[in-house]
């Protein structure tokens, strides 16, 4: 009999809520250990959890699946907690404490369900998102996949690949049958092009990490420039330390908050200052620079423009607009972490923005293994284009095509066969 | 009676047969060859041509374990041609037109040169097993006599259930008499083998002093003096020419006011025939738009005047086949010496067998060719040598061979049979073989050179040719890895970039414009040609050196024989039925399975490996 599994599934604490999953045989019984009475199957209750000497540990909702006709083929119960840090690790503690029950490796749960079938690789992927969603997007996200759009979007694209296959094949097994027309290399070459074109435009949308990990805001500009005061405004809560002195914020701070259900990751930095004799702040410059570069829109509180660099997901402001004296610049947003003005408008600026960085959700989502995979076939496609030795495009092609294999599953050399004798009329 | 004790008998003396018996005597294994008729051995039943596309690959990879199929081709050739010489090396394929008679002769020359393998005269009644029916003890025959042996390997064509269509005429047929093989066929079926029926037909045979040749275009054979074999020293025989007719509307208003009368249309044959070999009448029927069709007419050798239409086999009646063939070009007054016909066979559904060819059901029981429901001498031959070379590992407790699918064509095809199974007669192609780039048919030798030496099934003669090719190997890779520099090689008329300086030679060798030549290379000779070649792919070869790796990996992940696929979670019916069929040795094995779906792989490995702990 397999081990008891259970683990925080729903994105690290603190957040809204934490959802601890438990599944094996010994599920329900922990679960009733803890909350007494089980609801019914698929139906959710509010239940008191208390610890093995009585204590109160959460109000959560209850809900239980009985297996195998569950996300992991096994019974299943999920607690959501309020998600504060002490309740899930007391919930986990006492769960921990129980006879067959274990905390789950990373990745365990879709592990179960891969291996009792209930999921293949492409809503494996799908799964595992779901597992971290922390946002109702990222939920819709990953169910679009689990749903099989990328399978069908892929599929299409590897029946056209094995389509071109299968004639570059006829002419390198059945060259010698005067129904295959040889030297149609240009023709399959164009078509390799418009194919990893095709390919090419599906890669260029945004990844599908973005929904689930959060678009990355990054506050940059010269120290003092209210970019603290701005970050606790924004995120309403205190999550950097402010002060009048400049050079406070050495290390770079970050907090997370979801607006209209996207996930925003905001970062406070220490000031770019051009020079300092300070160690701790030259280190502190520097990951803000990194910070700058790898980030998805920079709110730029520097009054000179916005370097060329970042001019792209650079949104500039007039800083600190409260203080006497700021510069007119009627192009730029007026923001203020003290009194909270255009904070609002610049919310709306950010979303808009954030439309343009995640992906559509009516669309097929493809991660970042995916995309590595299709790029390698756009890749391969446009190498077999070049090819003047059909032996070598059909290699290129087969790579391609094992490529787009590594998401689907294997579509083997029959279907390529398959092709070649009902196009042509082979055989002697 | 009771014969004298044999290591391995094989039954039947095909190409599959003869490779087989061969194959076991040369491992040292005292080897019967069971045959109805000695003077019959390394018979062409049907084409008279040896080679072609993916095929030359097998003759030539046989040849490498010191087989006879590629020097009896050379010794019966009338007629070579190099297929695909205009693209790339690796889908080369050697073809060659060889007489009957002379092949036959060589092939039985071969056998009786090795004095641990001797013909026996008889008929197969059945197989002797142990008293559990799991061990086989040795072969009866009909007349009542006895052949004990360690292991057996059936190599008899299609005499399993063999029935012949012509129109509205029906024969049994198979060569082997009517009882000895449905007793077999039997205890094949008992011993629980999965069995099915495929089809495959032949053309009819033209009096060739009745066609008119003048009229038609000829197709000579090769000038260059290539051979099947790189051991053969020369051409042997002279060298005819085929020619080429084709059909025409006239000849397609025949077949289709006909296609009545043809059993394939018929619903008398239910099995499958091959897509790459089909009828005229089906060409007709599924590209009725195409105005014509090729057909080659090709000698049967030199001492007579028959020839073999390639293009039109059929089953229609013998008075349509009369009436079609004279609408064609050349062949307005051309006689038909035997109509063409359509046979019907039961094979083995080759899921059943290991990678060795054994049978899973029956120790020491080996299965190749036909039997397995493969088409074609090189195919046949091929799998001879697996099974001969690994029954005599049986009896003698050696190395078995289990070939490798990125190593040779006939790893590709014995891999494909047994992952597989067929669905129709299973053909060599090179598009089989997803590694087609590393291999060639001229670099056999090798690739499987030191396999063959390993095993140890090369005769002295082989070894020491095998040792002579590696010494000259050795001497050229030297010589490309020779430096020049570019303006050496400016000097001698290659357009070389200056700024590329000192390079080796098989570097050089990658520019267009650096002909072997200028680097002191002699073309003609084989093995620089195969180092050039090797040079030219090796960025495409060192590409796919991790696929290799992945694949020998999978590979190596071996699975249970006594797996329960129906218990493991999430695995489809469809999916427990293919793979309780081939019981995939292997996790690469099982990857290969058509239709698993990688969270099916998953469950598998997870599955066998928790049942291990």
């Amino acid at each position: 009999m397999s081990d008891t599994i259970f683990a925080l599934s729903s994105g690290a604490a603190p957040a809204g809520i934490g959802v601890v999953r438990i599944s094996g045989p010994r599920a329900l019984r922990a679960a009733e250990a803890l909350s007494g009475r089980l609801p019914e199957a698929r139906k959710a209750a509010l239940r008191t959890l208390r610890s093995g000497e009585g204590d109160v540990l959460d109000r959560a909702l209850v809900l239980r699946f009985d297996g195998p006709q569950t996300a992991t083929g096994e019974d299943l119960v999920e607690l959501h907690l309020h998600g504060g840090r002490a309740v899930v690790a007391a919930v986990e503690a006492e769960l921990g404490a129980m006879d067959g029950l274990r905390r789950a490796e990373p990745g365990e749960f879709t592990r179960r369900a891969l291996l009792n079938g209930r999921i293949d690789l492409t809503e494996a992927e799908g799964l595992a998102d779901l597992l971290e969603a922390e946002t109702e997007t990222a939920r819709r996200a990953a169910i679009e996949t689990s749903g099989g759009s990328v399978r069908r979007l892929t599929e299409g694209w590897t029946s056209e690949l094995v389509g071109l296959s299968a004639q570059v094949e006829a002419e390198l097994d059945h060259g010698d049958e005067e129904d295959v027309a040889t030297g149609k290399g240009d023709e399959v070459a164009a078509q390799c092009v418009l194919l990893a074109d095709t390919i090419a435009a599906a890669l260029n949308v945004p990844e599908v990490e973005r929904i689930r990990d959060g678009v990355q805001v990054v506050l940059a500009g010269p120290p003092n420039a209210g970019k603290s005061t701005l970050l606790n405004r924004m995120v309403e809560r205190e999550v950097a330390i402010v002060s009048p002195i400049a050079g406070t914020t050495r290390d770079r701070i970050e907090a997370a908050v979801q607006r209209e259900g996207i996930a925003f990751v905001f970062s406070d930095t220490a000031g770019i200052a051009d020079a300092t004799d300070d160690p701790i702040e030259t280190i502190g410059i520097e990951r803000a620079r990194e910070a700058v570069a790898s980030a998805d829109i920079v709110i730029w509180m520097d009054d000179a423009d916005v370097p060329q660099e970042i001019f792209e997901k650079g949104l500039a402001v007039v800083a600190r607009c409260d203080v006497a004296d700021r510069p007119e610049m009627p192009e730029r947003l007026r923001v203020s972490g003290v009194t909270g003005e255009g904070v609002a408008e610049l919310w709306q600026a950010l979303g808009e923005r954030a439309k343009t960085l995640t992906p559509r959700l009516d669309g097929p989502l493809l991660n970042r293994r995916q995309r590595a995979l299709l790029r390698k076939a756009e890749g391969t496609l446009r190498s077999a284009s070049s090819a003047v030795d059909p032996l070598l495009l059909a290699e290129e092609l087969r790579v391609a095509r094992q490529a787009l294999d590594r998401i689907t599953g294997r579509a083997d050399i029959e279907a390529v066969l398959d092709g070649v004798f009902s196009r042509f009329c082979i055989g002697k | 009676m009771t014969h004298e004790h044999f290591d391995v008998i094989v039954i039947g003396g095909g190409h599959a047969g003869s490779e087989a018996a061969a194959a076991a005597a040369r491992r040292g294994a005292r080897t019967a060859l069971l045959t109805f008729d000695r003077t019959k051995i390394g018979a062409m039943s049907c084409n008279p041509a040896i080679g072609g596309l993916g095929k030359g690959h097998l003759v030539r990879e046989v040849d490498a374990f010191d087989g006879i199929i590629a020097r009896a081709a050379d010794a019966a050739a009338v007629h070579y041609r190099m297929l695909n010489r205009s693209k790339g090396s690796a889908v080369w394929g050697p073809r060659v037109q060889a007489d009957r008679t002379l092949y036959a002769a060589a092939v039985q020359a071969a056998l009786g040169k090795d004095p641990s393998l001797t013909v026996v005269e008889g008929e197969a009644h059945s197989l002797r097993l142990d008293r559990e029916g799991s061990r086989v003890r040795g072969v009866n025959l009909s007349d009542g006599s006895f052949i004990p042996g360690v292991a057996v390997i059936l190599a008899t064509g299609t005499f399993l259930g063999g029935r012949i269509f012509r129109g509205e005429e029906r024969e049994q047929g198979g060569r082997v008499g009517e009882q000895a093989a449905s007793r077999l066929a039997e205890q094949l079926r008992s011993a629980a083998l999965p069995m099915a029926r495929l089809k495959t037909g032949t053309p009819p045979r033209l009096d060739g002093r009745t066609i008119d040749w003048a009229a038609l275009d000829e197709q000579v054979s090769d000038t260059d003096p290539w051979t099947m074999s790189p051991r053969s020293p020369e051409r042997a025989n002279p060298q005819l020419f085929c020619a080429i007719t084709r059909t025409n509307s006239r000849v397609h208003d025949i077949i289709r006011d006909a296609l009545h009368r043809s059993p394939l249309f018929g619903g008398d044959i239910a099995g499958q025939g091959p897509r790459y070999c089909p009828s005229i009448e089906d060409k007709i029927h599924r590209f009725g738009d195409r105005d014509g069709h090729q057909v080659f007419l090709e000698p049967e050798g030199l001492d007579t005047p028959l020839v073999y239409p390639n293009g039109i086999s059929t089953s229609l009646p013998s008075d349509v086949q009369d009436a079609m063939i004279r609408e064609m070009a050349g062949l307005a007054a051309c006689r038909i010496v035997t109509p063409g016909y359509a046979v019907e066979y039961d094979h083995v559904d080759p899921r059943a067998l290991d990678s060795t060819l054994a049978l899973r059901a029956i120790e020491g029981v080996y299965c190749a060719g036909q039997i397995n429901g493969t088409t074609g001498y090189e195919e046949a031959a091929a799998q001879g040598l697996v099974a001969g070379l690994n029954a005599a590992a049986f009896a003698l407790g050696l190395e078995p061979y289990i070939a490798d699918r990125s190593n040779s064509y006939i790893g590709v095809m014995v891999d494909d049979l047994v992952t597989h199974g067929i669905t129709e007669p299973y053909r060599m192609l090179t598009a089989r073989a997803e590694y087609r780039l590393r291999l060639r048919a001229n670099n056999s030798w090798t690739r499987l050179g030191p396999v063959a030496r390993h095993l140890g099934c090369l005769g002295s003669d082989a070894e020491q040719w095998l040792r002579a090719r590696e010494d000259r190997r050795g001497e050229v890779e030297e010589q490309l890895d020779t430096g020049f520099g570019a303006s050496a090689l400016r000097a001698r008329g290659a357009e070389v970039p200056l700024d590329l300086g000192q390079q080796a030679a098989r570097d050089w060798l990658r520019f267009p414009a650096v002909h072997p030549p200028i680097l002191g290379l002699a073309m003609e000779d084989e093995i620089v040609a195969e180092a050039i070649e090797d040079a030219r792919y090796a960025p495409y070869v060192a590409r796919q050196d991790a696929e290799v790796a992945e694949l020998r990996a999978n590979d190596s992940v071996l699975l249970p024989a006594d797996l329960d696929y129906a218990s493991i979670p999430g695995l489809s019916s469809e999916m427990i039925d293919r793979l309780s069929a081939s019981r995939p040795t292997s996790l690469g094995q099982a990857a290969r399975v058509r239709g698993i779906t990688p969270a099916a792989l998953s469950a598998i490995l997870l599955h066998s490996k928790r049942a291990v702990a």
